[in-house]
């Protein structure tokens, strides 16, 4: 069953016509990898999704309803949450008050308690350093924060814009152990990725996203398998 | 190598330089020749830093309106000032007549506590309204534009209470149980400026704990970091940056009863200079920074309290306490040449970093 359905996207920065009638289908369950160069309008697509952008054209159902034109505070609200690209963790704040951040939209006293505990044992590494200010954390740190914050919304759909940038490849295998995980505990995953291998490796499905549009589109083993997909984006010949 | 050092050096760097040498000079030999002259005692040194304590507080509590508006919005709220005003002046209508019923000496501290609802909630309805009208629907516009709404905003509150109380001087009622000072050895403290000292250092720990600890508080300084990723949060951006203008508003309300109190008079145009001196005390904080504000804030007032006697007075110049504005406004201009980060900026942007 569709979870998150986007129907003819058409999204502008100004004049620049960024995303031109993409339309994505995610079911509930999944693991969704969307995977494209830069400037190929990956992030755009997760900020049209997030109301960040408003869409010119088109529709982005969640559950069936129309939420391309809610505001962008109001989504988190529907169950959607998004790791963004470069991390964005409130660097003066401190790693504990980036995760109430992440439970703003929460108002269970009971429940933060015990979802900051599990999130404390997803990322043991963020308990030891709760009270450390954000900005002070090494890449991998800041990257294991993102997340955390983002799950403490409870999201059912979580967005993660490249979460393996800049990490070095052992913390990369961690970050994606961890998104697995996350995703066997009934969260779906979009997930925007330009290390299309690691991507394709834990996704179920695959679109291939190129000047604004979807060029491909199938499951992530035969995306692994097409020649062009490994031309462009695996490095082979 | 030596080469290469002469030609990084320009001509700005030599002249801020000896400006910078010539000022330090100054300072000291004038300081020294005051100091040396001892024309003034213990006792009045003293009472210029109580003095200088006092008005500190007041510019602190102006400052932090500055400085929390700034660090959401990058933008220097110029109508702040007038928020002062008004808080003030519409408190003042509210003093004379409970002077005239005899209430505010039967009764002076329920009396002022009146008057410093009245102001600060004037003063939060005021720059709520500022906001609204004059620089939310700017949020997308060039930062020039709201800058220049903000000057005419400051313009429309200065004449609209000119055009309706008059442009004369108002006199504050004199509170009779204010009245008198406390003595310990050579400290003199008059009780004005202990209710003033008293008052702004409760509010600036009231405000402290609000934006450390509350979840809107949280919620401020996250929308001041980035606010795409605080509206992911579920953070209604426009709904925290209008609690952050009604914050500082509401504390240039308190500010205005306690320089109303201090001063007691009340002008259309009496924010312009405590709204400017609050600036630049924001600026020497860093500005931005909360802490920063109200040391600015303290520090301004203890320097233009204590520095044109302990700096002009040994260089023989007369009336060197008429040039307080003066010292006050060339610590703008230095500290924006020297140190445009203020005092604590530097700090902050090196954790950022």
């Amino acid at each position: 069953m569709a979870m998150l359905d986007l129907t003819d996207i058409h999204t502008y920065y100004g004049n620049i016509h960024a995303l031109k009638g993409i339309s994505i289908t995610v079911n509930k369950g999944e693991i969704v990898t969307l995977i494209g160069a830069n400037g190929a309008g990956k992030t755009t697509t997760l900020r049209t999704i997030t109301g960040l952008l408003k869409p010119r054209v088109g529709t982005v159902k969640l559950d069936g309803e129309d939420i391309a034109r809610h505001k962008a505070n109001d989504i988190v609200y529907k169950g959607i949450a998004m790791v963004p690209e470069g991390r964005g963790i409130f660097a003066r704040l401190t790693v504990t008050e980036n995760l109430d951040m992440g439970a703003y939209s929460r108002n269970s006293k009971t429940e933060y308690d015990s979802d900051i505990q599990r999130i404390f044992s997803l990322f043991p590494r963020l308990k030891e350093r709760r009270n450390q200010i954000a900005g002070t954390l090494s890449g991998g740190e800041q990257q294991m924060l993102a997340t955390g914050r983002a799950l403490m919304a409870h999201p059912t759909l979580l967005l993660m814009d490249e979460p393996s940038m800049g990490l070095a490849p052992v913390l990369v295998e961690l970050i994606f152990e961890t998104i697995q995980q996350i995703n066997k505990e009934g969260v779906t995953v979009l997930l925007v990725e330009q290390n299309a291998l690691m991507a394709l490796s834990i996704a179920n499905r695959g679109y291939v996203l190129q000047s604004g549009a979807i060029v491909l589109q199938d499951s992530a083993e035969a995306l692994k398998k097409d020649p062009t997909v490994q031309k462009a984006y695996l490095g082979m010949e | 190598m030596r080469q290469r050092f002469l030609n990084r050096i320009n001509f700005t760097d030599i002249a801020l330089g000896i400006i910078g040498a010539a000022l330090v000079g100054l300072i000291v030999i004038g300081s020294f020749k005051t100091l040396a002259e001892g024309n003034y005692t213990t006792r009045q040194w003293l009472d210029f830093v109580v003095f200088g304590i006092a008005q500190g507080s007041i510019y602190a509590l102006i400052a932090l309106g500055y400085t929390l508006v700034y660090g959401i919005l990058r933008m220097i709220n110029f109508a702040h000032s007038e928020v002062f005003m008004a808080g003030s002046f519409t408190a003042y209508f509210a003093a004379v007549s409970m002077a005239k019923s005899g209430f505010l000496e039967s009764n002076t501290i329920i009396a002022v506590l009146i008057l410093f609802a009245i102001a600060m909630f004037t003063s939060t309805a005021i720059g709520v309204l500022v906001e609204r009208v004059a620089y939310r629907p700017l949020r997308r516009a060039p930062r020039l534009v709201p800058l220049i709404t903000a000057i005419g905003a400051s313009f429309v509150l200065q004449y609209t209470f000119k055009g309706l109380y008059g442009d004369q001087f108002k006199a504050y009622p004199e509170i009779d149980t204010l009245k008198g000072s406390y003595t310990w050895g050579d400290i003199n403290i008059t009780k004005v400026q202990v209710v003033v000292i008293l008052s702004a250092a409760f509010l600036m720990l009231l405000l402290y704990l609000y934006v450390q600890f509350t979840k809107t508080g949280k919620a401020m300084r996250a929308v001041a970091e980035d606010k795409d990723v605080a509206a992911l949060m579920g953070i209604d951006v426009d709904a925290i940056i209008v609690r952050t203008f009604a914050l500082g508003a509401a504390l240039a309300g308190a500010a205005g009863i306690l320089y109303a109190i201090t001063f007691r008079q009340v002008n259309f145009f009496m924010g312009f200079i405590p709204g400017i001196k609050a600036f630049t005390a924001a600026v020497l904080g860093g500005i931005g920074n909360i802490p920063g504000a109200m040391l600015g804030g303290i520090f301004l007032g203890l320097f233009e309290s204590i520095g044109p006697i302990l700096f002009l007075d040994g260089l023989n110049v007369p009336a060197p306490y008429q040039l307080k504005d003066v010292i006050a406004f060339s610590m703008l201009v230095l500290v924006l040449l020297f140190r445009p980060s203020g005092i604590l900026g530097e700090r902050l942007s090196r954790t950022k970093a």
